[in-house]
């Protein structure tokens, strides 16, 4: 083959292409337009149930709501007038005695984690990303075995022990990540002036991370706030008004589900009414940790 | 700024002569190295233990079952707790079957909004509709629970489960009563509540595909489609199969929503209109009423199927999706 015959054949195919190239055009337009319409649809489709959910929630819950139904305990169906108080306070407790220990847990080993390495770091990494996906209707179980079984009943701690292992994955990998980002030049100044490794974590690396360290704890609480399925045997409920966490107590979730599946009209009205509740409390725990995470990144820049 | 922050804190920053800082700075506790690690190594340890703890206490607390059926637990297909008969085989295929509708749905769904948001809205929507997104993921799963049995149950009865049975002359899993609460609700609840995962991790993947390959593409010509489909999906797809492992293990072990409204049948449903019932959900639905020893030993084994399949199914997603890196905080907090 010679030089020449290369270059027209080479012509020749560049022509071909050339003529496909524009005979396709058209067709590949069509595509594009119809492919991308689809995706559009997909996003519309997302979107219209996750709408949905909150609008029914906002729509039905609204009525539920007034100052008896924060303020006053609840009443067995057909008598009006009832509240979740006691629902609430008990959410406060659980939620709070599980954050009061899995927080300074959760930022210690994000801090081990951070600074460390070595095969320790390797396990404990692996099992926050294996307990991150442990479905937490098993930690339930897990909370019923080791504090129920053992206590012999019911009790709020048992849930608040649930809650807590499901929030220290959460606070871990947020800690790790906040940790991380602040600048190695931060701590080796700081060690570079004779502070200790202790020092230097606390006075500089923790202050210098702690909106990430926020934004990781309100999202950890913002889920375990609205976990249900840990409670079920371990909190169980309760109609009264308790404040001793050895004993059962209501959980606003444990509300919506219990008299969700109820067929009467006006417990249905109060599981909207505590959805709603719920709701809120969830987005502004959310969208306080969102507000903190775009500070951060506008200081950073 | 940041570093700013932290520096004006410090009092070595302060003017020479305010000697009282340095004084007050020496009266905090001197951890020595050593101790402060070691407290840490401790702390990361101690978690360590309540992992292998977790694992250990249900295993122990199911053996009796495992041990009494042997594999037959896994096989077999009845769950009598009258008759003290003990088979898994119901929840693994009602588990199995919620997921597998849940993700039909919510893999095109997912992918083409996570394309969409990513390269064709108008950038001034796509931090909204991202953040709309991923705010949903947030909402507990106890109120789609209840939207879906007060709300989409009825639609189901009367719209949906009509309209499948009329369009396929309600033959095999098309068929028999149309109940509302059932397979086919909880699938469709699953699909609704896992939406929010596989799209939010689904557009950091494709956000991560890097912007020359993407550049060439076009300025060969290439139209938008032919961008996302030759060049954007080719190579995310390690990341995306992360995406759809990622919500297909939230999906089997959701638990609330799925019981509220999968009719809690022990028995394995023949049509997706049917009553049946998922690992998480016969736990939930029986826990509080296993007085018989046997029958919570049973339960407590089906959890711990349901935990060996999760963290299978979320080991494997994780290092799909670790093996693409970049990730957005907001991301990393769903997953």
């Amino acid at each position: 083959m010679t030089l020449i015959e290369g270059q027209d054949r080479n012509l020749v195919r560049r022509d071909e292409i050339q003529k496909l190239a524009t005979a396709s055009e058209g067709r590949r337009k069509i595509y594009s337009k119809v492919g991308l319409t689809i995706c559009g649809l997909f996003l519309i489709i997302a979107l219209i149930p996750l709408i949905s959910v909150l609008a029914y929630t906002v729509q039905r819950g609204v009525h539920a709501w007034s100052v008896d139904f924060f303020s006053k305990l609840p009443t067995p169906a057909g008598i009006p007038g009832g509240g979740i108080w006691n629902a609430i306070v008990g959410s406060l407790i659980i939620d709070g005695i599980a954050a009061a220990v899995a927080i300074p847990f959760g930022i210690a080993c994000g801090l081990f984690l951070a600074e460390s390495d070595g095969p320790i770091v390797g396990t404990v990494r692996f099992a926050t990303d294996v307990l991150s996906g442990v479905p937490s209707i098993i930690l339930g179980i897990f909370a019923y075995i080791v504090l129920v079984i053992s206590l012999g009943h019911f009790s709020a701690i048992a849930g608040s022990f649930a809650i807590g292992v499901l929030m220290l994955p959460i606070i871990i990998r947020a800690s790790e990540t906040a940790i991380r980002s602040v600048p190695s030049t931060l701590r080796e100044a700081g060690l570079s002036l004779g502070s200790r490794h202790s020092t230097v974590s606390r006075r500089v690396i923790l202050p210098a991370a702690l909106p990430g360290l926020i934004t990781g704890v309100l999202l950890a609480v913002a889920r375990g706030v609205g976990e249900t399925a840990p409670l079920l045997f371990t909190v169980i409920g309760s109609e009264y008004f308790a404040t001793n966490p050895t004993q059962p107590m209501a959980a606003l979730p444990l509300v919506v589900y219990g008299d969700g599946i109820q067929a009467y009209p006006d417990l249905q009205l109060r599981a909207w009414g505590t959805a709603l509740f719920l709701i809120c409390v969830v987005l502004v725990l959310s969208v306080g940790s969102r507000l903190i995470a775009a500070r951060l990144g506008r200081v950073k820049r | 700024m940041a570093d700013n922050a932290v520096l004006e804190k410090d009092p070595l920053q302060q003017p020479p002569g305010v000697e009282g800082t340095m004084e007050r700075r020496i009266r905090f506790p001197m951890v020595p190295d050593g101790l402060y690690r070691a407290i840490l190594a401790t702390v990361a340890g101690v978690f360590c233990l309540v992992m292998v703890a977790l694992v250990v206490t249900l295993v122990i607390k199911a053996r009796p079952a495992f041990a009494h059926f042997g594999f037959g637990f896994l096989t077999g297909t009845t769950w009598d707790p009258v008759h003290a008969k003990y088979g898994a085989l119901p929840f693994i295929i009602g588990t199995l079957e919620t997921t597998a509708i849940a993700m039909v749905l919510a893999i095109p769904v997912g992918l083409g909004t996570a394309l969409f948001l990513v390269h064709a809205v108008h950038p001034r929507l796509r931090a909204p509709l991202s953040t709309a997104v991923e705010l949903l993921a947030a909402v507990p799963s106890v109120v789609y629970g209840l939207w879906a049995l007060l709300v989409v149950a009825p639609w189901a009865r009367t719209i949906i489960e009509p309209a499948l049975a009329s369009i396929t002359g309600s033959k095999g899993p098309f068929s028999g009563p149309q109940l509302g609460i059932g397979l086919l609700l909880a699938g469709l609840v699953l699909f609704v509540m896992v939406l929010p995962t596989m799209v939010a991790i689904s557009r950091d993947v494709i956000a991560s595909v890097p912007g020359e390959e993407v550049e060439g593409a076009y300025a060969l010509g290439a139209t938008r489609w032919q961008v996302l489909w030759r060049v954007v999906l080719p190579s995310a797809r390690v990341g995306l199969l992360g995406a759809v492992t990622l919500s297909m293990g939230r999906a089997l072990g959701e638990t609330i929503a799925v019981t509220m409204v999968i009719g809690n049948s022990t028995a394995i449903a023949h049509s997706l209109f049917a009553p049946a019932a998922t690992l998480s959900s016969v736990i939930a639905n029986q826990f509080t009423e296993a007085t018989e020893p046997f029958h919570l030993s049973s339960l407590i084994a089906l959890g711990v199927v349901l935990l060996a399949v999760s963290v299978v199914v979320n080991a494997a997603a994780r290092l799909l999706v670790h093996s693409v890196g970049r990730q957005s905080s907001a991301s990393v907090a769903l997953v």
